[in-house]
């Protein structure tokens, strides 16, 4: 299982900002080690987020998003104290979910 | 007591409890991924993937990129759509070995405003893909990178 996400939910005039980062390597499969084997793809392929259970956003990545990814986005329609939870699925089946709640 | 009854009930309730836990991560997953689209070696084959090949230029999206990009492993992309009705904004970097970056819908409500950091193998043009009331637009802004993101 990978890190948790480090996440933060600021609201501000109705508009509720999200910041996550995450932790995953992104390979992209097209590397090489040292001993010239290919390294294995493995990058996050989806990204959902949802405010009270109402999806605010969801994301499809390829590889070319950086290692340990960065996301921000804003929605309306969010209050203090409301739970967000971001979730995410790589290409290996992995998944992790992390909730943050908005302040 | 019919006894059969109570044991339909019951079988129907771990049914039940069986669908709503495998009904439960699709539905916080909620989506596909486009493997057409991502695969796509080239602009144009991943813009025909996304089903956006008329995609006319729109003055409307702006492009937060740097210009020159010391490290192409990690390069700030924002993107704000000012369209009306945008659904969803995919980011593509041109000469990648996978055009394709990033693509996210936007359900009513949220901002079409979006920032994360992308990899780039060689100084590229960025595309930007707006989907606004079903239509497709895009931006480009080239950024210039010292040191690629890829292999190394």
């Amino acid at each position: 299982m990978a890190d948790p996400m480090r996440i933060r939910v600021t609201e501000k005039d109705g508009l509720v900002t999200v910041r996550v980062l995450m932790s995953h390597e992104m390979e992209t499969g097209l590397r090489k080690d040292t001993s010239g084997n290919v390294v294995p793809a493995h990058f996050i392929r989806t990204v959902t987020a949802t405010c009270q259970g109402r999806v605010v956003l969801s994301a499809q990545w390829g590889t070319a998003v950086s290692k340990n990814p960065f996301l921000e986005f804003s929605f309306k329609g969010g209050k203090k104290g409301d739970k967000v939870v971001i979730t995410w699925e790589d290409n290996k089946g992995d998944r992790r979910a992390d909730e943050a709640v908005i302040s | 007591m019919n006894r059969s009854r109570r044991n339909a009930v019951k079988a129907g309730g771990v049914l039940a409890l069986l669908v709503a836990a495998g009904i439960r991560p699709a539905l916080a997953q909620g989506q596909q991924w486009n493997q057409a689209a991502f695969a796509g070696k080239t602009l144009k084959d991943a813009l025909a993937a996304l089903g956006a090949q008329g995609a006319a230029t729109s003055d409307a999206i702006v492009i937060k990129a740097p210009e020159i990009a010391e490290n192409g492993a990690v390069v700030p992309v924002g993107v704000e759509s000012k369209l009306p009705g945008t659904q969803s904004i995919a980011l593509l970097v041109e000469k990648n070995p996978l055009p394709l970056a990033a693509s996210f819908d936007l359900p009513a409500g949220t901002e079409p405003s979006v920032t994360t950091r992308v990899k780039m193998g060689e100084s590229s043009d960025v595309y930007v893909l707006v989907k606004a009331d079903g239509k497709y637009y895009f931006a480009k802004k080239e950024v210039k990178i010292t040191i690629g993101g890829c292999g190394g």
